[in-house]
């Protein structure tokens, strides 16, 4: 092999099985004797649960078996919280896996009923009566902290679950010697992430044995694992998950869910596998949503443009219960990225976390940094307009310079490397900003109203080292790991800890293997997603799959070489030291025609006929990876959106990104992972948003009802790179998954002000609709705004 | 009450009796272990569960399975023929249009109506044909680049 197979887009390795209809998803097992479980859910934003009735379900026609929350009682142990972020004092409020006197959102289970057939579980359901007595709700997490607001849970005062807060340098300096003062109210609207596959759980008891294999959704199989354990008391060693293919996640399948367990409860119950399958109408009520915050932000200057400071107070909705990694996202995933790519030398932020009668929030594709991106790109914007500056030089003059191995911000961190300028400049020249701003102005005098919207950001992933993970209440490692193994003809498997799922490791993983140890990428086959055969990990999200489990990959394959080297001085009769390798082949240096390779080797090894004094049989290695730092990918991406002022609509023009994560190992791939979630980005700006009434009902509960992108509403991405490896990653790469969306949301945002400016518009709620930019123009042109 | 049908399903002949209100895509996810057909939604919107009725692209959470008496259906397990797969699978393969691969196989057989009805589309046409359909993995980028593929395989033959 002499050619890198890294850096080239080959075809996904995953997809043959994909396009044909052979892939096996949870829902498309069936195992013999299985029995299908439902689940009643509250109609009740908040209630209590005064009487309930099975007993008429529980005789229907093929039903196996019905439960409520005093079964479970005892049997399974509530649902626990894995960030527990420290100095918050933070409230966990009791999570019951079925409610049993209280139910406090709207999808809140009540009820399971287990039957041979589907259609005669959810026949069943329709049998059971509950009475409510409903209570006062609030879903608005900043209303849900006032006074007199609906209490959600008893012992959590005003709905706090916890207060944390962060602080860089000399904050009240900062605004007290600035020349201009911008304030804003951000709302981080509420979003469901939809991923296409809804959620399920296939669980399989063994009571003989007492094992229990679990087929689930999950992107963290090895973590599922863990809190199926903890919840219902089925020791680890004899819990088996597997999510060999999950069909989307975006954060929504990183959690533990009640569902999962109630399913673990039943197939214990009955001594039978239980199925259970989402419909789309209870993952919108039952599945975590993302964003929900309020943010108030005050941004201060001098009057040439230069960024002094920022501080914000922001109310961030949980939701009714603390899903798995809730409180750290929109704190330590969050307020810690405040001051983004510029050079800002004082930030604070104050973040409640608050209870409300909403499904619980999660993670969410990008979860707290495009939070974050958002504050400052909305807020530079607004000085630019105040200043009458043009927001790309504010930006220009405002980066943190040039840097390659280090960078600390307020917050503490340290980045890794970045050229913030240097990606904008390519974004520039690119679209012809100049030229674009121009044409702009011509075409508004004709009556057409283009907007121009830029955001740039830095993102923190490849989380992250387990050190800082313990610092700040995360319950767990951040670290991933791979096991390498030759067989004996020269094939190679890697186990992974991590799981993707859509993401394309089965391609760029055995990317990095072919190069590292010299063989066709097509003798290299990832396995992942089964916790029997593949070693621990904690998963994929948060970008960190290739930055944390391909540098794993990365160190068990050079300790594969290092072994081989001392097997091929062995045969070839010469001393270690004296060995070269070259492109899978060992050989004594200077004379590359009489070379081992590392198929002859791995063969050799398996056979072990002839190995050095010493040295074990085999050619496997592990590593367990443990990042010293977390990467920090960046970019910088431009919008331009078209207004029609007679009815507010607004189309996407143009859409270019330049994204910076590092050395690319598949940049087909990367393109793909930029389009998607620069496309989950513009959803929010635009279309996306969880509504409730006044009564906590959610009225986009279906999508019909929730607008997600669709493809006749998007225009041709424009995706382009810079490459600034990461000094600290064995081959310098950062993560893409999330960049897009941390992005896009602020550029279209931006561009759609941009387009509304000449009206008066300074500021509207996403996401922006026709009917909302229409109304706003109105409002503005009557002088109400 | 349960009906007798006769429904071919990729080729092979199955008879079953079905309940009047079972819906097609159940059915199909039933009969013979052919699990490619997708649920994505319960409102119609999502298109995860498109087959071909009679050669025809529906919606298979759209139809019941007694409304299919004596009519065939193709799945994607069906498309590659002898293990020969059909060039818009190829082309999905090529131009990476797809990620967790969940909507493809209705996203897939929607492309196959859109040229069967409009063999040459242009890339407005293709996003207008596939509004049907959800990908919330794609941006739906790679997906027009894939049919565009797709369509000119077909022009070549």
């Amino acid at each position: 092999m002499s050619t890198r197979v890294f850096g080239s887009g080959i075809r996904r390795r995953e997809d043959p099985r994909l396009i044909t209809g052979a892939a096996t998803y949870t829902d498309d097992y069936t195992l013999p004797g299985m029995v299908h479980m439902v689940l009643l859910r509250s109609p009740h934003a908040h209630a209590r649960i005064k009487r309930i009735d099975i007993s008429r379900a529980k005789a229907a026609p093929g039903v196996v078996a019905a439960f409520t929350g005093s079964d479970i009682e005892g049997a399974l142990n509530p649902m626990p919280c894995a960030w527990l972020v420290p100095n918050s004092n933070l409230k966990v409020a009791p999570y019951p896996c079925i409610a049993k006197d209280v139910v406090r959102y709207v999808g809140d289970i009540v009820a399971a009923v287990v039957a041979e057939t589907p259609y005669q579980a959810a026949d069943a359901l329709d049998l059971i009566t509950v009475d409510y007595q409903p209570l006062p709700a609030v879903i608005d997490p900043e209303k849900a902290k006032q006074p007199g607001a609906p209490q959600i849970h008893s012992g959590v005062e005003n709905n706090v679950a916890f207060h944390w807060t962060v602080t860089g340098g000399d904050v009240d300096g900062a605004f007290k010697k600035a020349d201009v003062i911008i304030k804003e109210r951000i709302v981080q609207q509420r979003l469901i992430p939809n991923a296409m596959e809804p959620r399920s759980t296939l669980a399989h008891w063994s009571g003989a044995s007492g094992e229990l294999t679990l087929w689930n959704t999950t992107q963290n199989p090895h973590i599922a694992r863990f809190l199926c354990s903890v919840v219902t008391g089925v020791p680890e060693d004899k819990l088996r998950v597997i999510a060999t293919e999950v069909g989307g996640g975006f954060g929504s399948k990183i959690p533990a869910y009640p569902a999962d367990f109630i399913t673990v409860f039943c197939a214990k119950k009955l001594n039978r596998p239980v199925k259970w399958t989402e419909s789309r109408r209870e993952n919108f009520q039952g599945t975590t949503h993302g964003r929900d915050h309020v943010q108030d932000v005050e941004l201060a200057a001098t009057k040439d443009g230069k960024v002094l400071g920022v501080k914000a107070t922001s109310y961030s909705g949980m939701g009714a219960y603390l899903s798995t990694a809730a409180p750290g996202i929109p704190t330590i995933l969050h307020g810690l990225m405040l001051s983004g790519p510029y050079d800002i030398a004082a930030i604070k932020e104050d973040v409640y976390g608050i209870y409300s009668n909403g499904t619980p929030v999660e993670a969410y594709r990008g979860a707290g940094r495009p939070e974050a991106t958002f504050i400052l790109e909305r807020m530079i914007d607004k000085l630019a307009a105040k200043l009458r500056m043009d927001p790309v030089d504010v930006r220009m003059k405002n980066f943190i310079p040039k840097f390659e191995n280090g960078h600390t911000v307020p917050t503490g961190l340290s980045y890794d490397s970045g050229d913030y300028a240097g990606a904008l400049k390519k974004l520039v020249e690119h679209v012809g900003y100049k030229d674009l701003r121009r044409q702009q102005a011509e075409d508004r005098k004709k009556g057409r109203y283009l907007g121009v919207g830029v955001s740039t950001y830095v993102e923190i992933c490849g989380l992250g080292p387990s050190q800082v993970a313990g610092a700040v209440g995360f319950q767990g490692g951040l670290w991933e790991s791979a096991i390498v193994r030759f067989h004996p003809t020269g094939k190679v498997n890697v186990f992974i800890g991590a799981n993707p799922h859509g993401q394309g490791e089965e391609t760029t993983f055995a990317q990095i293997v072919a190069d590292e140890v010299g063989v066709d990428v097509n003798d290299v086959k990832i396995v992942h997603g089964d916790t029997q055969t593949t070693p621990m990990g904690w998963g994929t999200y948060g970008s960190r799959t290739t930055a944390v489990g391909g540098a794993a990959l990365v160190m068990a394959t050079r300790k594969i070489k290092e072994k081989a080297k001392v097997i091929a001085a062995h045969l070839l009769e010469a001393a270690v030291e004296d060995m070269d390798y070259k492109d899978g082949k060992f050989f004594v240096k200077g004379s590359p025609d009489k070379a081992k390779t590392i198929q002859d080797i791995a063969l050799m090894a398996n056979v072990a006929w002839n190995m050095p004094a010493g040295v074990e049989a085999g050619l496997e290695a592990s590593s367990f990876y443990d990042p010293p730092n977390f990467t920090y990918p960046f970019g910088a991406h431009l919008a331009v959106v078209e207004l029609d002022p007679e009815t507010g609509q607004i189309d996407v023009r143009r859409y270019v990104a330049v994204d910076d994560c590092g050395p690319q190992i598949n940049p087909v791939i990367v393109e793909g992972q930029v389009h998607g979630g620069v496309v989950q980005g513009i959803g929010q700006a635009l279309w996306e948003g969880a509504v409730y009434d006044e009564n906590g009902q959610l009225l986009t509960g279906s999508m019909l009802d929730y607008a997600l992108p669709r493809a006749d509403r998007l225009p041709d991405m424009e995706v382009l790179s810079t490459v600034t490896p990461s000094p600290h990653h064995p081959i310098g790469v950062k993560g893409i998954g999330e960049a897009g969306t941390i992005a896009s949301t602020a550029a279209v945002y931006n561009a759609v002000i941009d387009a509304l400016s000449p009206f008066g518009v300074e500021t509207i709620r996403m996401p922006v609709t026709p009917e909302r930019a229409f109304n706003a123009i109105q409002e503005a042109k009557a002088g109400r705004r | 009450m349960k009906f007798p049908i006769s429904v071919t399903l990729n080729g092979r002949r199955y008879q079953r009796e079905v309940e009047p209100r079972q819906l097609l895509v159940h059915l199909i996810r039933d009969l013979g272990g052919v699990t490619g057909t997708k649920i994505g939604c319960d409102t119609s919107q999502c298109g995860a569960c498109t087959v071909l009725l009679d050669g025809v692209a529906v919606k298979s959470c759209t139809a019941l399975s007694v409304q299919v008496d004596g009519a065939s259906i193709t799945t994607i397990e069906g498309l590659a023929v002898d293990g020969q797969l059909h060039p818009l699978q190829e082309a999905f393969w090529n131009k990476h249009g797809l990620q967790c691969g969940y909507c493809t196989p209705g996203m897939i057989l929607a492309a196959h109506e859109l040229l069967r009805t409009n063999p040459q589309p242009s890339d407005e046409q293709i996003r207008h044909g596939l509004e049907g359909n959800m990908c919330r993995c794609t941006g739906y980028q790679n997906i027009v680049r894939a049919v565009r593929e797709a369509a000119a395989m077909r022009r070549k033959g």
